[in-house]
């Protein structure tokens, strides 16, 4: 299956200051990726390259089978950049009038992503007047104006209430049942771990992983709660990395040894009062990763 | 591109910000060369502003004969001054608001979109000129019908260099506001920094180069703005003494008119060049 976005080596730099390094991304037709990350990892400025909007000190990108920034790959490429950005003295309507004449759309297709975005009744009000999570909506119903083979979003339910980004991240799971491919990017892990198939992290600039979310949140591991915790921690260091967690330590270890785990600690006159596996949560993942490469760097 | 073109013509013609630069524009032409001459011309030798002019010279001023005159007489300087400030706002906006990445992101490459950009504006200055022509015409049948005067109108080659020489000075001083506001990737500054030189630096450097340093008069008469003025000069064939401010005979008209294009090739080929090398951040 031929990638729809290949990144390779991909390294962007502003003067002393390295934005993106040796980045690696690939993402494939018809799946949900998404670009996770802390802020200032590097999301933004990666995406700004795929769409040509900067480009890279080094490194290949191959977006669509083309350079990103050619006509023909922006033409079939749709995507909301950091803040959706539109003329405020115009109305959603005729932002999107505009766009459309740009990209030499037929203006039927704007009341078709007005109705999609639930904007119809407020097209003719001025954009200054909209509300952050209309001002969302707007950015994606400009994305999806093309009726784009690929779309990217760069943190598309920032700064969105409750229900707004229910519905967002309801319409880009929607888009990727549909047989589009989506980039997002996010700072939330909730956010990835609900609507992307796969996922790539990335911290200081780096990529430090990619995987399926499942066989990233499927590393299991055993949750121990005995006393003292202490002397409990240290004799579990011999199985693997230990982690505090709440009044539990959690440790990185096959769940098959469970028993033996727990032998060892009652021999050390340790009381363990409870000892299960549990799948881990998407966000210890992150944070393992991007506190090592947090520790790397420094 | 002509997608491209129709997208710049709907931003400018819903941008009030425009049509409140025009109707300034408009206002300006219309005080200075209509309603003040128009006073004096009806106070008669008690307004001291008229002091020693003929009535007969006055009211001749505001006649259809001297149309374009009064039409574009005033570009060089204040109706310049607007033109940057159009220019500015139109290009800075794309970079203060952040539209610049959305559009750059759809399907034309940043050139077409410079390109669309540069013959919008020019566009909106050609309405400009004719807005102005026609309520200048409009004054001064209002005045000769008043005043029961014959109304002899300049020819049509006339009025169409008048018109074309006009929207040449205006498009060089919008074409700078643009590419000033490429650089700075902003609206205040270039617009402070363009108004400051024409209305102020321009003209003092003439008066100094030709009171002190008049070797170097070549430099000052290679300005925009001494270009300008010597452009409409020719082509209003209007004499030193009525000249308004800015506008004076300082090069031949043929060479007014080949340094404007020259520097409207420079201002858009450098805002071009810009545009297209630098990252949208």
């Amino acid at each position: 299956m031929d990638a729809l976005v290949e990144v390779t080596g991909l390294t962007k730099r502003y003067g002393d200051t390295l934005a993106v390094d040796g980045v690696d991304l690939t993402v494939l037709p018809g799946e949900v990726y998404g670009f996770l990350g802390p802020n200032g990892a590097g999301k933004t400025t990666t995406l700004r390259i795929l769409t040509g909007l900067i480009a890279p000190t080094s490194g290949e990108v191959r977006v669509l089978g083309g350079m990103p920034g050619q006509s023909g790959v922006l033409g079939r490429t749709g995507s909301m950049i950091e803040s959706p950005a539109f003329y405020p003295y115009l109305s959603g309507l005729d932002n999107l009038r505009l766009l459309a004449e740009y990209a030499a759309v037929p203006r039927r297709k704007i009341d078709e992503v007005l109705d999609l975005v639930d904007l119809t009744d407020r097209a003719r009000d001025r954009f200054s007047t909209y509300s952050l999570g209309m001002k969302q909506r707007l950015g994606v119903a400009a994305a999806l104006l093309k009726d784009p083979e690929l779309v990217i979003l760069d943190e598309p339910t920032n700064g969105l209430d409750p229900a707004g980004m229910r519905d967002m991240r309801r319409l880009i799971r929607e888009l990727g049942s549909g047989g589009r491919t989506v980039l997002l990017s996010s700072h939330l892990l909730g956010e990835v771990q609900q609507i992307c198939d796969r996922v790539g992290i990335i911290a200081a600039g780096r990529m430090v992983a990619e995987h399926n979310v499942e066989d990233l949140r499927a590393e299991q591991e055993l949750v121990v709660r005995a006393t003292p915790r202490d002397r409990a921690q240290s004799v579990l260091a011999g199985f693997g990395a230990v982690h505090r967690y709440d009044d539990t330590l959690r440790v990185q270890v096959d769940p098959r040894r469970a028993a033996e785990v727990n032998r060892v600690l009652v021999e050390a006159g340790i009381e363990v009062s409870e000892l299960r596996s549990t799948e881990r949560a998407l966000e210890d993942v992150f944070f393992e990763l991007t506190t090592e490469e947090k520790a790397d760097v420094g | 591109m002509s997608g491209s073109y129709r997208a710049e013509v709907l931003k400018l013609r819903k941008r009030s910000a425009v049509w409140v630069l025009f109707g300034a524009g408009l206002v300006l032409s219309l005080i200075f060369g209509y309603l003040l001459p128009y006073l004096g011309y009806v106070t008669g030798d008690e307004n001291p502003q008229t002091d020693g002019v003929p009535r007969s010279e006055i009211l001749r001023g505001m006649l259809p004969e001297r149309v374009m005159d009064n039409t574009i007489g005033g570009y060089p300087v204040f109706a310049g001054a607007l033109a940057l400030v159009l220019g500015a706002i139109v290009v800075g906006g794309e970079y203060t608001w952040g539209t610049l990445k959305t559009i750059l992101t759809q399907r034309p490459g940043r050139g077409a979109v410079l390109a669309s950009q540069f013959l919008g504006l020019a566009t909106m200055i050609a309405v400009w000129v004719l807005g102005i022509f026609a309520a200048c015409a409009a004054c001064s049948v209002g005045v000769a019908a008043a005043e029961n005067t014959a109304m002899d109108w300049p020819g049509l080659t006339a009025v169409l260099e008048g018109l074309a020489g006009g929207w040449l000075v205006l498009m060089t001083w919008c074409l700078a506001g643009a590419v000033l506001a490429v650089a700075f990737r902003n609206v205040a500054l270039p617009i402070g920094l363009g108004v400051v030189w024409i209305l102020g630096v321009e003209t003092l450097l003439a008066g100094v180069v030709s009171s002190l340093l008049p070797d170097l008069e070549f430099l000052s008469d290679a300005l925009p703005g001494a270009n300008a003025g010597a452009l409409v000069f020719s082509v209003t064939g209007m004499v030193a003494a009525d000249a308004p401010p800015g506008v004076r005979d300082a090069v031949g008209g043929g060479r007014a008119l080949l340094t404007l294009l020259g520097y409207c090739a420079i201002f858009a080929l450098l805002a071009a060049w810009t545009t297209r090398r630098r990252d949208v951040t």
